[in-house]
């Protein structure tokens, strides 16, 4: 500062006006400017807005007819016959999302509490934060592809089982880093605190950060759920499609994205009416607890 | 009487930055040392190194020992045993708020396995008393705290130190949050605890610390500058430094 | 600690996995792999290249398109929205990033298809049709279609993750840009985006990897017919498609380790695209921490 002197600090100054384009003679178009580009924003999110209206008014409007209750509570009708309903693939849904839940989210909430604990940070939990961002970016299909080789193979059949833990590579690094951030957001005093009291930083984690971050997590986890309720990818590998309603954990098992793909693609037009109506039991299935988890589940807002 | 904690060539770091220069000085039992001293001198730092808190932060090393009844906490203890017998309170109260008051208080002693519930209500009504804060809370025990003024969340959160039978409280400013009122409050409290614990406060409020310590030590850019009893510190402070702060000359004059 | 040294243990079990799955095809083609036109399971040839540029092309055409809309969105919700509206925005954005990939190919392949083909492919061809782009029969299914629900899948994310990078821009930034008297856009565009590039690109970068890697919706519009055509209407295929279609019925060993061979070359370009972006938005976070000190 002393070095650069007045004149200096003048000059450096003129420099920053000229490269940020502010020139005093032309206020009024400055504000016209600032105006059109403000609308431009505010016009993409209503366009986003706007896809995302139309696509749901679609799915309601072609979806509603079509349920009833058959479509709830019956295995579909023989091929070309009107009737029948989802019931064996809203089943296979649940059980399939909940295997994958029955793994994922142990393993990733332990691993989510393992990356934000108030210890020294290593390398370790360096690597594992990159290494969960990273596979949560990667397609599921290589997931299904993994557990093809890895069960499908060796077991010599498709199986929901394969089905259950496809999904649940999927979930897992996105439970993981949900975790970890909203843990994160805990108050760092809160932990000193505990930590001062003589409590290991495991004990810490997991009666203290952990409960008071509890509405975060779970809202982490109904995000991954969605995430992997509605994607047949994983599933074309390991758990395949089912016409029966089965609950056998060793046979191929139907899902309802599954049965969406199916229908759609299929030539029949009574087909076509169970996908949409599907779609839409879907888009139920997985808004519905993303819903739910912010409007009823108690506790601490944490705030960003 | 004994030393209850010695410390020896204390350094520590935050990156590359030293911010304890090798501190020494012995503290003895049953009294209350003031740490006081220009913001940035390594205050916070100095008391969060003897309970071993100080590593909690990622990018920071310590050096050097600290003598808890002849038995150096850096070396062949558990960190969690150590933060156990030398409690800790925090500038601001961080009670823990997903809990009742109740469990606050007990929350150290449950969640190290003491589980018997009448051995637990024996324990924190005993804490809620030697903190004072027992008429005050007794008939609200199993709310959460949220109805309490700052004052009282901060005795809470004494008692809760208390309740794990530390043989040592250190406190960071623990008034700096408070108002006056409750802040001479929270002092009488630390004169009674004195009796049965050895306290040591950092404060930048130099009334609080010629009113209640035993001992006072002036740290300054990361050095102990001065360490006497607190009658000597303030009278005949034998250092510059040490008299230019206490008496509000050129405090905080460092280069910018 | 296991959990998280299991997590570790997984992806290099499903790298090793996969590719000694895909193994008879690295033998057999080689690099050639990638540049090879032709897809013959008959006689047991097999080249990725239709897939390769069917998967390039069409994420390229979401890009283009979801871009601009997911910037200008992103910082409208960041920046000029009243608050009041700003978190039920952000929520709706959530929602919409939240509705699986097979809804869109459903509403693509019934509702966007049959639109592209009896109004917007014919009027594209008639007013552009000098370029060989916009050339050819309207068939609504196609590269063209593709790209249109690809950008629409992949926007509301690029919007989520810009919106996240945006507001971590530190308040001192603005403050000295409007302090100079600038306008609200002046702020945005000469503080708050130059400062926030570094995390946008990593958010773009984020929406193409899961452009690369979407499946379902490119599998019900795309036409699934593996060409290399200058039109954006011809039909195309990608390389999810192909082995979501195929992998069923696979029967000859060469086949499936070729298509399994698609799936390892996906998962490694999708590693590197997001190790990139996430090493941009972790760059872009240690900045921030180094000017707010």
């Amino acid at each position: 500062m002393d070095r650069l002197g007045a004149a200096g600090y003048r000059e450096t100054n003129e420099r920053d006006m000229g490269k940020s384009g502010i020139s005093l003679y032309s206020g009024r178009w400055r504000q016209i400017h600032c105006r059109m580009m403000t609308g431009l924003c505010a016009l993409a999110v209503l366009t986003l807005l706007a896809v995302l209206l139309i696509i749901m008014t679609y799915i309601l409007l072609q979806g509603i007819p079509g349920l009833n209750w058959q479509f709830f509570t019956r295995p579909p009708a023989p091929v070309g016959l009107p009737g029948g309903g989802v019931y064996h693939a809203i089943t296979g849904s649940l059980v399939l999302v909940g295997l994958a839940c029955l793994i994922a989210i142990p393993w990733g909430v332990a691993a989510g509490i393992f990356l934000a604990a108030p210890r020294r940070p290593g390398p370790l939990a360096a690597l594992v934060r990159f290494t969960a961002d990273v596979l949560s970016g990667v397609p599921s299909i290589t997931a299904g592809i993994f557990i093809y080789t890895l069960v499908v193979v060796r077991m010599h059949t498709f199986s929901a089982l394969a089905g259950g833990l496809a999904l649940a590579i999927v979930m897992l690094p996105v439970v993981t880093r949900n975790t970890e951030e909203i843990l994160r957001l805990v108050p760092r005093g809160l932990q000193e605190a505990a930590l001062a009291l003589g409590i290991s930083w495991w004990r810490v984690m997991l009666h203290i950060v952990l409960p008071t971050a509890a509405r975060g997590v779970a809202i982490g986890i109904t995000l991954a759920m969605a995430g992997v309720a509605g994607d047949p990818v994983p599933l074309f590998f390991t758990a395949l499609n089912n016409n029966h309603f089965s609950l056998d954990l060793t046979q191929p098992m139907a899902s309802l994205p599954m049965e969406i793909f199916r229908y759609a693609a299929g030539p029949f037009v009574t087909w076509h009416r169970l996908a949409w109506s599907g779609a839409l039991v879907l888009i139920g299935i997985i808004l519905l607890p993303m819903l739910l988890a912010r409007i009823i589940l108690p506790g601490y807002r944490i705030r960003r | 009487m004994s030393y209850k904690l010695r410390v020896e060539a204390l350094q520590a770091w935050y990156g590359q930055h030293q911010v304890l220069k090798g501190i020494s000085m012995p503290i003895r039992a049953n009294t209350i040392t003031a740490v006081i001293g220009p913001s940035g001198c390594g205050k916070s730092t100095f008391i969060r190194c003897l309970n071993r808190m100080h590593e909690v932060v990622p990018g920071t090393r310590v050096a050097g020992r600290v003598w808890l009844d002849g038995r150096n906490i850096y070396n062949g203890i558990n960190a969690v045993e150590v933060r156990r017998r030398v409690g800790m309170v925090f500038q601001t109260p961080n009670i823990f708020p997903a809990m009742s008051i109740f469990q606050n208080v007990v929350a150290g002693l449950y969640l190290n396995g003491i589980r018997g519930r009448r051995q637990l209500q024996e324990r924190a009504e005993n804490c809620l008393q030697q903190a004072g804060l027992w008429e005050e809370v007794r008939d609200r025990l199993h709310d959460t705290a949220a109805g309490l003024s700052s004052g009282q969340l901060q005795r809470l959160c004494i008692a809760r130190a208390l309740a794990v039978e530390p043989e040592i409280l250190l406190m960071d400013e623990p008034c700096s949050a408070l108002d006056p009122i409750a802040s001479i409050r929270i002092e009488e409290l630390m004169r009674e605890l004195k009796a049965s614990y050895t306290i040591i406060l950092v404060t930048h409020n130099m009334q609080q610390a010629a009113r209640v310590s035993d001992y006072t030590a002036y740290l300054c850019d990361g050095e102990l500058v001065e360490y006497e009893s607190t009658p000597e510190v303030f009278i005949r402070p034998k250092d510059s430094r040490t008299e230019n702060y206490i008496t509000g000359r050129g405090a905080d004059t460092r280069p910018l | 600690m296991i959990c998280a040294i299991g997590l570790l243990g997984l992806v290099l079990l499903m790298v090793i996995l996969i590719w000694q799955a895909a193994g008879p095809s690295i033998k057999a083609f080689g690099f050639s792999f990638f540049f090879t036109r032709e897809w013959d399971p008959v006689h047991g040839r097999f080249g990725a290249l239709p897939y390769i540029y069917g998967t390039l092309v069409s994420t390229l055409l979401a890009l283009l398109l979801a871009g601009p809309v997911s910037l200008g969105a992103a910082v409208y919700v960041a920046e000029f929205a009243p608050r009041k509206i700003k978190n039920i925005l952000g929520f709706m954005i959530d929602l919409l990033a939240a509705v699986p990939g097979i809804i869109f190919g459903l509403w693509g392949n019934f509702v966007l298809s049959p639109w592209l083909a009896g109004s917007l492919e014919p009027r594209l061809e008639h007013y552009f049709g000098f370029l060989p782009l916009f050339r050819g029969p309207a068939t609504g299914v196609g590269m063209l279609a593709a790209g249109i629900i690809l950008a629409i899948m992949i926007s509301p994310l690029i919007t989520a993750v810009s919106r996240e990078v945006l507001e971590i821009v530190p308040a001192s930034q603005r403050e000295a840009m409007i302090a100079l008297g600038a306008t609200p856009w002046e702020v945005v565009r000469r503080a708050v985006l130059p400062y926030a590039r570094t995390g946008i690109v990593g958010a773009f970068t984020l929406g193409l990897g899961r452009a690369i890697g979407e499946t379902m919706a490119l599998t019900m519009v795309i036409g699934n017919r593996p060409q290399i055509s200058a039109s954006l209407f011809a039909p195309a295929y990608t390389m999810t498609s192909v082995i979501v279609n195929e992998f069923t019925e696979a029967v000859e060993p060469l086949h499936l380790a070729a298509l399994i061979h698609i799936a390892l070359v996906l998962f490694l370009v999708t590693l590197l695209v997001n190790t990139v972006a996430r090493l941009m938005i972790y760059l872009m976070n240690r900045r921030v921490k180094k000017w707010t000190v």
